[in-house]
């Protein structure tokens, strides 16, 4: 497996666009930090952006990435290589420089200007983020034989998340707020992992009550740790579930 | 050494193989036969496992090949059309090949020599024309020295030297001992290289036999016109029969 991870390495790795985002979040870090002193204000715009690009960024990068490495798989298929051996060796190259750019972007920042613990948690979540991401956009890969369709459709999971998920929750607190909602909506937002790693900046930020009534009752429901401790084994839900799925698909799939 | 038993595959309402069962021995040569769309390719993409077939099985040695990959180690694959890494050059993608295949030290670069591989191990793999791709494709089919050769369409593309160069090579390991399958369209290449004809039309096996039985049967002494006689009786065969 190492082999194979090594040369999938090399190859995103000529492709520079790694190097593009690693300077991309680093400048954007710089520049925040740069604009204001306190450094607590700093993480919270920082998530931002996090919750934002990190998933559109691995969705993308992550869909195109196993459409150009087609050939290499062919060709890896004919050799006496186990499929999973290559499907897994495509996720953890994948991953694993998508992570190290992150870190380096947003942690090298965020450690010269002093590093706190809500600092690390940002560092953390936007791992586990891209990690979600990575396989969402692997289980979109092997969906269907077509590039664009691919891209679609894991632009569709960020779309989801990102944006339409909040709007439907929104919707359902609304219409039925006459009905006790805390534990429905607790369930529902284990659904969404943007929002779960939302929930666990929040917690660590202690401004849990400026998420309004949701939040402070998961403040209140969980305590900080253990609030956290649920919110991060689901997210680890969401890192293996969709790379098992995908999986399997992939083992059965005519090429 | 391959046995295919009942093999079905369709591709949605596609179905491209019909109940395949075909022996591939050792020490033989086949010549997979049949016109564009007749089930070749899917049929040597599955002896390689990147097509699952619907049902049936396929043995190589005596082991099922379903969920398994070391039996592949056994196989030097040339495709038809070789797709690699655009980024990569000869020399590079020759060793990852090496690199990959972990424990071999006998590596057979007779091809390579020949065709002046070495020549071009700067070349990135993208600028390469049809015929070098076909080149670096047959070199990389018989570097591990594998029992089992698949040639998919192996002289298409290749200027006439290269093209001798690579048939002696088949021919030379074809006296080793190899079992031998190649897709052609090219019959005269064929009639020198091949023991047996394997003739698939519309996913079925319609004929397999030695060639001399196919010459005899047809009264030709040509493969080319033995095969056309081939399908023009088999053609009048259905006319009655329908």
């Amino acid at each position: 497996m190492a082999r194979v991870i090594k040369y999938i390495f090399y190859d995103i790795l000529r492709t520079r666009f790694i190097l593009f985002y690693t300077f991309f979040l680093c400048i954007s870090t710089f520049a925040l930090f740069q604009l204001d002193s306190d450094s607590g204000k700093v993480v919270l715009s920082l998530l931002n952006i996090v919750l934002m690009v990190v998933p559109l960024v691995s969705v993308v990068f992550t869909t195109i990435h196993f459409f150009n490495s087609y050939e290499f798989i062919e060709l890896m298929l004919a050799q006496p290589i186990n499929r999973r051996v290559i499907f897994l060796g495509e996720y953890f190259a994948v991953a694993f420089s998508l992570c190290i750019a992150y870190l380096l972007g947003i942690g090298v920042p965020v450690l010269l200007f002093g590093a706190n613990q809500s600092a690390l948690t940002l560092l953390f979540t936007g791992v586990v983020l891209t990690l979600v991401f990575v396989s969402l956009a692997f289980l979109s890969s092997v969906l269907t034989r077509d590039k664009a369709k691919a891209i679609g459709i894991a632009l569709l999971f960020w779309f989801y998340f990102s944006l339409i998920y909040d709007g439907l929750l929104l919707w359902v607190v609304y219409n039925f707020s006459d009905y006790p909602l805390e534990k429905v909506t607790l369930t529902l937002i284990a659904f969404n992992p943007v929002d779960l790693a939302r929930i666990i900046m929040l917690l660590q930020l202690d401004i849990s009550a400026l998420m309004g009534y949701t939040g402070a009752f998961y403040q209140q429901f969980f305590g900080s740790y253990a609030g956290m401790l649920f919110s991060t084994s689901i997210l680890f839900l969401w890192i293996i579930l969709p790379l098992w799925v995908a999986l399997r698909i992939f083992s059965r799939k005519d090429l | 050494m391959i046995s295919l038993q009942n093999i079905c595959k369709r591709f949605g309402k596609l179905q491209v193989l019909d109940h395949v069962s075909l022996d591939l021995l050792a020490g033989k040569s086949y010549a997979l036969i049949g016109p564009n769309g007749s089930g070749k390719t899917t049929l040597i993409k599955s002896i390689l496992g990147m097509v699952i077939p619907t049902s049936g099985e396929i043995v190589v040695d005596g082991k099922s090949i379903y969920n398994d990959w070391k039996y592949r180690e056994k196989i030097g694959y040339m495709p038809q059309i070789g797709r690699y890494p655009d980024n990569m050059r000869i020399g590079q993608l020759i060793d990852m090949m090496k690199n990959v295949r972990q424990g071999y030290t006998k590596t057979d670069e007779e091809l390579i020599d020949a065709f002046k591989l070495f020549k071009m191990y700067d070349k990135p793999l993208h600028t390469l024309s049809g015929g070098t791709r076909q080149k670096v494709s047959a070199a990389l089919a018989f570097l591990f020295n594998a029992p089992i050769l698949i040639l998919d369409e192996p002289t298409a593309g290749l200027d006439p030297v290269s093209v001798e160069i690579l048939k002696e090579k088949i021919l030379h390991d074809k006296r080793l001992g190899k079992l031998i399958i190649i897709s052609s369209h090219i019959l005269s290449d064929l009639d020198e290289l091949t023991t047996d004809v394997v003739y698939i039309f519309e996913g079925k096996v319609q004929y397999n036999n030695t060639i001399e039985a196919l010459k005899e049967e047809t009264g030709e002494t040509r493969l080319g016109k033995a095969i056309a006689m081939l399908i023009r009786q088999k053609e009048l065969l259905a006319s009655v029969t329908d």
